[in-house]
């Protein structure tokens, strides 16, 4: 176990891995420069790659985005950081409106090759303008891919291929992950295709489906289980393009089937996920489908309540037995 | 690059004179078309703000980079886009400029640098920004050019802009097309200060030049000058080309609000009559403007023909052209 990467390294390890092999991935954003990010999540770019490769910006998210997005159409590859992604909100005509809908528009004429990436999530107490899941939130608008990466190497590996990508990402780093440790991406460039689920953890008796940081709660949770129940966790890595045929092949295998969400369980992206397993394998499941996801609540700042409202292992865990009626 | 200081030659300003026919026919053909039920949705017509695309579009090189509204025929065309493809565009047929998926607010010439229209007021200017930012990170010498109403000026995106212009010094130039009207609202009723584009550039300390925009030489004189400074790496310039719509807002909008003696004023400043009687004093006859004139209605006469003949897109296209791949799926 020796050499752990921390998530927050595997960031800056990602895009420092393109700029190295592509000169037109420029970097912009606030306090990115030699601040290294307010979550050091640049850490090591702008003494590496310097002013002319790495961009402080003002606090003008529609700036910020919209430049990424000019650039983009004009042959760089623009990584644009939103330091919250609370703050996607001030640029959220670019998101929902312009860059999304630019290749369709023109009737395939112009293409916008960027990544936008963003710190999103709970668990550092910020509070209700600093610590929404907001990935639902861009799951609702057609011509964005969602990139929501769980570990260090997937980080590295999904922020490489967002870079790559000729369409528009976005890449959600969770705050709450940030600080968390795990194995080093393989030697060489390291790539993961946008879309793939991973399997974190086989079982037969029912499929878990998590994303970023709901991964680790998910898998706290089978391990709680364990011994009564027998817990298959996916991790979708990707919201778009959705791996529905992971957890459709895995339903079909366990017949339950539990969505653990950060997101509010209003308009959240398992909502989706559910209709297509209702849809397409209902004579596969053996009980009603359930979604934990966090309240319809502003989230909160104290700990406590802010606990009291996302997904925890305990929650799922009893969902879970409430599914398999072994509560 | 092209720097023009003296009078252009009677050749350069009979080409100016025939590519703003061309556009004024084209809306009129627009125009039309929408009363006669072919062309869905809505119009904003850009006739009597010919000058400004055309006086900026010959003052600049075919690889700059262009960013128009939701108006923005007269952009297209000034930029090589066939009346043909435009009209179709608005009909609705398989052959449009966007392959039917744009429509009117949406023209876009991509293999010509006009990198498109935008129906959100003021979303473009960020973005010309990037296109500016990505010159200078290629090391080109290419400027972005931002086209933009007054009614922008009073948006958000419209100051980040100028300031992230300014402080990265990029080689964008801002040109208002400043028609008095923001939709169906006096500019200075809404906006705190008289000139609503170059009023606000001294807060960035930004050059500004407020000019006649229906002289399409000042316009191009103007846009010359500005290019030449972001060119030379002197940053971006705030431009405001006084002008004024000869329609209204948009297809709905007969233009009621606008006091007679004002839109009077305007017509006898029609753009075409102020570059009519500069080719005259330069000895060029009326018969042989009004020849002009007339070829362009033919020319658009029988774009529109073809555009009317041509089919509607394939149902299939609905499903194309969201991702890179060309396709629209978005799960496994």
């Amino acid at each position: 176990m020796a050499n752990l990467m921390t998530y927050r390294e595997a960031v800056a390890a990602g895009i420092a891995q393109e700029m190295r092999r592509d000169e037109r991935v420029v970097c912009l954003g606030e306090d990115i420069g030699a601040a290294e990010g307010v979550f050091k999540t640049a850490a090591g770019l702008f003494a590496e790659f310097g002013p002319e490769r790495v961009w402080d910006t003002p606090i003008s998210e529609q700036a910020i985005v919209g430049a990424a997005m000019g650039a983009a159409m004009t042959g760089m590859r623009p990584v644009a950081e939103i330091m919250f992604s609370d703050f996607l909100a001030c640029c959220w005509d670019y998101v929902a409106n312009e860059i999304p809908k630019m290749r369709y528009m023109t009737g395939g004429q112009v293409s916008v090759p960027l990544v936008i990436r963003t710190a999103n999530g709970s668990g550092l107490g910020f509070g209700a303008q600093h610590s929404q899941p907001v990935e639902n939130w861009a799951f609702a608008v057609p011509g964005l891919k969602i990139a929501a990466p769980s570990t260090p190497a997937d980080m590295v590996g999904l922020m490489a291929a967002a870079i790559r990508s000729d369409d528009p990402v976005l890449v959600f780093e969770h705050k709450g992950l940030f600080a968390t440790k795990g194995d080093p991406p393989p030697a060489g460039d390291h790539v993961v295709e946008l879309g793939r689920a991973e399997v974190r953890r086989s079982g037969a008796d029912v499929t878990l489906v998590a994303l970023a940081s709901t991964v680790p709660t998910a898998l706290a949770a089978a391990e709680q289980l364990a011994g009564d129940v027998d817990a298959e966790v996916i991790d979708l890595r990707c919201l778009i393009p959705l791996d529905a045929r992971t957890v459709l092949d895995s339903v079909a295998r366990t017949s339950r089937l539990v969505i653990v969400e950060e997101n509010p369980y209003q308009g959240g992206w398992g909502g989706t996920l559910a209709s297509i397993v209702a849809e397409e394998a209902f004579y596969d499941l053996d009980a009603p489908i359930r979604r934990v996801a966090s309240a319809c609540v502003p989230l909160p700042f104290a700990a406590n309540l802010e606990r009291a409202v996302v997904p925890t292992a305990d929650r799922v865990a009893a969902v879970v037995r409430e599914v398999l009626d072994t509560a | 690059m092209t720097v023009v200081t003296e009078e252009p030659r009677v050749e350069e300003l009979l080409a100016l004179y025939q590519q703003m026919a061309l556009i004024r026919a084209t809306e009129k053909a627009a125009y039309d078309l929408f009363m006669a039920g072919l062309v869905k949705g809505t119009t904003h017509l850009a006739s009597g703000q010919e000058a400004v695309a055309v006086g900026a579009s010959a003052a600049l090189e075919p690889d700059d980079y262009v960013f128009a509204t939701y108006r923005g025929h007269h952009h297209a065309i000034a930029r090589g886009a066939s009346p043909e493809a435009c009209l179709a565009e608005l009909m609705s047929r398989a052959t449009g400029l966007c392959r039917a998926k744009g429509g009117s607010m949406h023209l876009t010439v991509a293999d010509r640098n006009m990198l498109g229209s935008y129906a959100i007021v003021g979303a473009h200017l960020p973005i010309a920004c990037g296109a500016a930012w990505s010159a200078k990170l290629r090391g080109t010498s290419q400027v972005a050019v931002a086209f933009f109403g007054d009614g922008a000026t009073n948006i958000g995106a419209f100051h980040e802009a100028l300031n992230l212009a300014a402080v990265w010094r990029l080689p964008v130039l801002f040109v208002c097309e400043n028609n008095l009207y923001m939709e169906y609202t006096s500019i200075k009723t809404v906006t705190a200060v008289a000139q609503p584009a170059a009023g606000r550039a001294p807060a960035y300390q930004l050059p500004a030049e407020v000019i006649d925009g229906n002289d399409v030489v000042a316009v191009q004189q103007a846009v010359a000058a500005a290019a030449a400074r972001a060119r030379a790496g002197d940053g971006p310039t705030v431009i405001e080309a006084l002008t004024y719509r000869q329609y209204g807002h948009s297809r709905s909008d007969p233009g009621k609000y606008r006091p007679q003696e004002e839109v009077d004023a305007w017509l006898k400043r029609d753009p075409l009559l102020v570059l009519a009687e500069r080719l005259r004093d330069r000895g060029v006859e009326q018969p042989a403007i009004d020849q002009l004139d007339a070829q362009a209605r033919e020319e658009v006469a029988a774009a529109a023909e073809a555009a009317k003949a041509a089919p509607p897109p394939g149902e299939d296209s609905a499903f194309t052209d969201v991702w890179a791949d060309g396709g629209a799926q978005w799960r496994t």
